[in-house]
Formats: C-alpha cells, sequence, structure tokens
C-alpha cells in the first residue's frame, strides 16, 4: 500500500511543482475558448431551451479539460521517465503493476479535476452555474478521467519518442475531444454526421456530463454511462494487459 | 544451509539473433564480494537488470536470496540494491525527496534517520536540499548508489559504478562498499577498472557473448591463467611474430608462465634480430588474466 501511494504522492507532486503549465495553462486556454466563442456565437445558437450559449458551453470547455489533461498527465510523466531512464526507480522496487496503474490513472484524474475545477471557477464570471445533478457532474468526471488517464498510460508506453506521442495526441485525442459536442449540440449536425458521432465514445462523456448541470441532454445519462463504463472497462483491461506483460517497459 | 544470494540456472535472453545471456548458471553466496567482469556487451547489464526484473529471461531461473525475481518478485526486489549504469535522475526532486520517496516505493515510511547516515556516509549531507538537477556527475552518481541502499539490501549490486568518475570519489566509493560488505551485504560488482575488481573482489565470474567463461576465487583465477609479463621496448620493430599478447607505442608484451621462460624469451628475441632498449617484469594481474581468457 506504502508502494502505491508513494507512487501516486510522487505523480501528484511532479505536476503540482510545475502547476503553472499543467494547470494553469489549460485553464488559460480554456478561458480563451469560451470568450472567443461566447462573443461569436452567444446570439446565434440557442442549443437547450432557455439555456443560453456561453452556459452552454462551460460545462462541454470543463469536460473537455479534464479528459485531455488526465490523458496528458500519465503519457507525458510516463515518456519522459522513459527517455531519461528513471523509469528503473519506479520499475526496481516491489511496486505491482496493478498499483502501478492504479497510481498513474489516480494521478492523471487528480491533474483533470484541479484543470476543471479552475475552468469551473474561472468561468464564473460569465455564467451561473447551479447544477441540478452534481453528482453526474462526478462521476462523468471521475470515469471520463479515469479512461483518458488509462489511455495516457498506453499511450505513454508505447511512445518511444515524444513526437510519436504528439501524434495520439493531435491526431487521436484532440479530434474526439473537439468532436464530441463541446461547442455545439450533435442535433444540429446533419444525420450523416450525428450518427458518426455516436460513435465517439468523448461524445457520451460530454453530454453526460452536461446533464448534471442542466438535467437535460442528447442521449440519456445512464445511458451514456453505460458507455463509458464499457469504454474504460475495455482499456483497463488494455492496459492491465500490456502492464502485466512489461510490454516496452521490461524487455 | 543457507541459501545462495544469488543463484542463476541456465538464463537466455535473445535480442532478435544477438543472444545476450547465452545459457548463464551462477551462485554467488551471502557475504560475498563478487566481480563480474567482460567486455562491452558482454551481457553484465542484462544479466543484473534479469536478476532486478527489469529484463524477463526468456529461459532458466534467477532467485535472489531464494525468491524467484518473476514469481516472488516482491521478495526478491526487497532483498536487491541495485545502481544502475546509466545515470539517470528525477529532476523534479531534491536529494532528500529523491530518497524519501524512493523509500515509500520499498513499504517505508520513515526512513530519515537511515537517509541521514547513507547521505553522511557518501559525502552527500550538505547537497540534501539541492535539485537534482544542478549536481555534478559525481554527486548524481553517489545519489544512486544511496536510492539503492534505502532499503537496506542484504544483496548490492553496482553496474559500473565509477565510470567516468573522479579518483577521490572512487576510493570513497570503495571504502563505502567494503563497509557495506563487512556488515554482511553482499555486493555484486561489474567495472571496466580491472585493478578495482583484484582488490576488492573476492570472487570473480568472466562473461562472454552471454556466457560465463572463468568463475572462480580471485586468487585461483591469477595462479591459474595469469602469467608473468615481459615487456620489451625494440630499437626497431621485428619482423618475425613472437607471439606477444600486446603491441603498443613501441612496447612488446609476453606472457610468461613462470620466471625461468624469461630467458628462452630473451634468446628468442634476439635471434629474431630485436635489439632491445628497455625491458620490464611484470607480475601476475587479473588484466592479463582477462586478456588471455577472452582470447580463449
Ligand atoms: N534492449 C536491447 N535491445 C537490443 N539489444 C540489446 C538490448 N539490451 C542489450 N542489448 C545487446 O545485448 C548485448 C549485451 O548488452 P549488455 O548486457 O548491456 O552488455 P554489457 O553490460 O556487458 O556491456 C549487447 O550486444 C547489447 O547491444
Ligand atoms: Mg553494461
Amino acid at each position: 500500500m506504502t508502494g502505491f501511494s508513494t507512487l501516486l504522492y510522487k505523480e501528484v507532486l511532479r505536476f503540482w511543482k510545475v502547476s503553472f503549465q499543467t494547470v494553469g495553462a489549460p485553464v488559460l486556454t480554456a478561458v480563451l475558448y469560451l470568450m472567443i466563442f461566447s462573443h461569436v456565437l452567444e446570439e446565434h445558437v440557442e442549443v437547450f431551451a432557455g439555456v443560453s450559449y456561453t452556459s452552454f458551453l462551460v460545462p462541454g470547455l470543463i469536460m473537455m479539460s479534464v479528459l485531455q489533461n488526465a490523458f496528458a498527465n500519465s503519457s507525458s510523466s510516463l515518456i519522459q521517465s522513459k527517455i531519461t531512464g528513471n523509469l528503473v526507480f519506479v520499475l526496481l522496487p516491489p511496486i505491482s503493476y496493478r498499483e502501478f496503474y492504479a497510481a498513474y490513472v489516480l494521478a492523471s484524474v487528480l491533474r483533470g479535476l484541479f484543470v476543471g475545477l479552475g475552468v469551473g471557477v474561472a468561468a464564473l464570471p460569465f455564467v451561473e452555474l447551479s447544477p441540478p445533478a452534481p453528482l453526474w457532474i462526478l462521476v462523468f468526471a471521475l470515469t471520463g478521467g479515469a479512461m483518458l488517464g488509462s489511455l495516457g498510460v498506453v499511450a505513454g508506453i508505447w511512445a518511444e519518442k515524444f513526437d510519436q506521442l504528439a501524434g495520439f495526441q493531435n491526431f487521436l485525442i484532440m479530434p474526439l475531444t473537439m468532436l464530441s459536442g463541446v461547442f455545439y449540440s450533435i442535433r444540429s449536425l446533419p444525420e450523416f454526421w450525428q450518427a458518426i458521432s455516436h460513435f465517439n465514445p468523448f461524445f457520451y462523456m460530454i453530454d453526460g456530463f452536461r446533464y448534471g448541470f442542466f438535467g437535460q441532454s442528447d442521449v440519456s445519462p445512464w445511458a451514456s454511462l453505460g458507455v463509458v463504463v464499457v469504454c474504460l472497462a475495455l482499456v483497463a483491461g488494455l492496459t492491465l494487459n500490456m502492464l502485466s506483460r512489461g510490454y516496452k517497459l521490461r524487455g | 544451509m543457507t541459501v545462495p544470494a544469488i543463484e542463476v540456472r541456465g538464463a537466455c535472453k535473445r535480442y532478435g539473433d544477438l543472444r545476450a545471456l547465452d545459457g548463464v548458471d551462477l551462485d554467488v553466496e551471502g557475504g560475498e564480494f563478487f566481480g563480474l567482469l567482460g567486455p562491452n556487451g558482454a551481457g553484465k547489464t542484462t544479466l543484473i537488470s534479469a536478476l532486478a526484473g527489469l529484463v524477463r529471461a526468456d529461459a532458466g531461473s534467477l532467485k535472489v536470496m531464494g525468491h524467484d525475481v518473476v514469481s516472488d518478485y516482491r521478495n526478491a526486489r526487497r532483498q536487491l540494491g541495485v545502481v544502475p549504469q546509466e545515470l539517470v535522475f528525477d529532476p523534479f526532486f531534491t536529494v532528500r525527496e529523491a530518497l524519501r520517496i524512493q523509500s515509500g516505493y520499498f513499504g517505508i515510511r520513515r526512513n530519515d534517520d537511515w537517509i541521514d547516515e547513507i547521505l553522511g556516509h557518501l559525502d552527500l549531507t550538505a547537497k540534501a536540499d539541492t535539485n537534482m538537477r544542478s549536481l555534478s556527475g559525481g554527486m548524481k552518481r553517489r545519489v544512486l548508489v544511496a536510492q539503492a541502499l534505502v532499503h537496506r539490501p542484504p544483496v548490492i549490486v553496482l553496474d559500473e559504478p565509477t565510470a567516468g568518475v573522479d579518483v577521490e570519489l572512487r576510493q570513497g566509493l570503495w571504502q563505502f562498499v567494503r563497509r557495506l560488505n563487512r556488515d554482511g551485504h553482499t555486493v555484486i560488482l561489474t567495472t571496466h577498472y580491472l585493478e578495482e575488481a583484484e582488490t576488492l573482489c573476492t570472487r570473480i565470474a568472466m562473461l562472454k557473448s552471454g556466457r560465463v567463461v572463468a568463475l572462480d576465487t580471485t586468487e585461483n583465477l591469477l595462479a591459474r591463467f595469469a602469467t608473468h609479463t615481459l615487456r620489451v621496448r625494440l630499437a626497431s620493430p621485428l619482423a618475425a611474430d613472437l607471439g606477444a599478447v600486446r603491441q603498443e607505442r613501441g612496447w612488446l608484451e609476453f606472457a610468461l608462465e613462470r620466471y625461468d621462460e624469461v630467458e628462452g624469451m630473451l634468446r628468442r628475441l634476439r635471434e629474431a634480430g630485436g635489439e632491445i632498449v628497455e625491458m620490464q617484469l611484470g607480475e601476475p594481474d587479473l588484466e592479463t588474466v582477462f586478456v588471455g581468457v577472452m582470447r580463449a
């Protein structure tokens, strides 16, 4: 247990020591999105009845930040440790692969939550947030964050160079989060793209998360939770399998 | 019967076509100061990595203090402290933070007394609160040694700990490692400095292309393989090959089994037309053994 908690502590300390970049910068990015998009679209778009566009946008931006930062945390930590070689400090001690997994994913979730909270607080001057179903918010933040933290472990282990990781991030994670309905409701899309969006797990994370803020969503939060939990289970299974075999970590 | 500190049976590890370990059998008894020697690429680091669980052997079994490194990895790793060959460090932390974290990984919560003791022995006390990034190479190497010791492992493996380290630090390091050995720790050392191995190690294994090619006490190795050396500098190069084992900067070196062979060697040199300008006779040393074993 001490091995796990120390690894978790170390992973949290790692991003906390540079929180200006790991928490501050993504909060600023999200606020910039918020200012620009709400300025441009506020007058033109109404997604849910009685909900302004800016209010609609904020939960999506929060969740997008949670997801992207959860991924960034585990993936960048692992690739840095692999490239500098200091991952041996974690590989030499009697830490099981399950503890290893839990520590990296939990630290990623925490980073995601910190950033998400930061974005939420920074958005307060723009919108009024009084979520009717806060438990859903927490559930989706945790499961979505865990899934992305887990994907980050996969990417961090798989990638051998920083640009491979950047490829993973720019060509998979970014498009999937951007096209998940953060900036729009997928109902506003042509039918074909609506159908496609239903295959994007990120859509369910955003949609379910947003349900917590407005009590309305494109699909039922239970259905979204089902999809997210199944995806999380698949990614977790894959990651644990990689770790148990020592894939790329224990030659 | 006591269990050996290290027990390796038929260890194999391939990288593609390359056999990094090609059936290694090796026992190291508790309390030994053991040397693992071999040229670059012989498989020393691979063997250490397999013991530490950083690399999985394709075949064979490896045990640390009787614990299998795969099936009982937790106990095996608790018994083992490894100083890696590469000079690695975590730039996010100070020396003390790094050591506390390393202790935590091994399940030890409050370890400051022991950490302070290690820091003292390694002359790092003044650097305890310095960030790892700003330490010199030699200092980083010492922190690596400290990190390997936080959990007081009975078996300590040092993979070329003195490569690129200045003489003063080397002396200090050996003093400390010797002390650990006297206190009962088993020490396994790989080094390129054969004179270091000769003075420190009581038993030595020599590795070549993934195989153990010599394994004996340092004393026996010296007696069995080592030869006396005759070094001569000649006025002009020889046309004939008289079987010199080494040739550098005008000196020729011959390996002789016994002193009484000197006379015959000198005669053959004269017959070959060699005019001796300078001459030295050398005692058997590990370097000669090493060169001899690696040639065989
Ligand atoms: N990860 C790896 N992939 C491919 N070849 C490797 C790998 N690690 C080591 N080798 C090869 O295995 C051989 C043994 O290497 P190593 O154990 O580092 O030797 P030593 O420590 O004795 O210098 C070398 O030929 C080396 O190139
Ligand atoms: Mg080596």
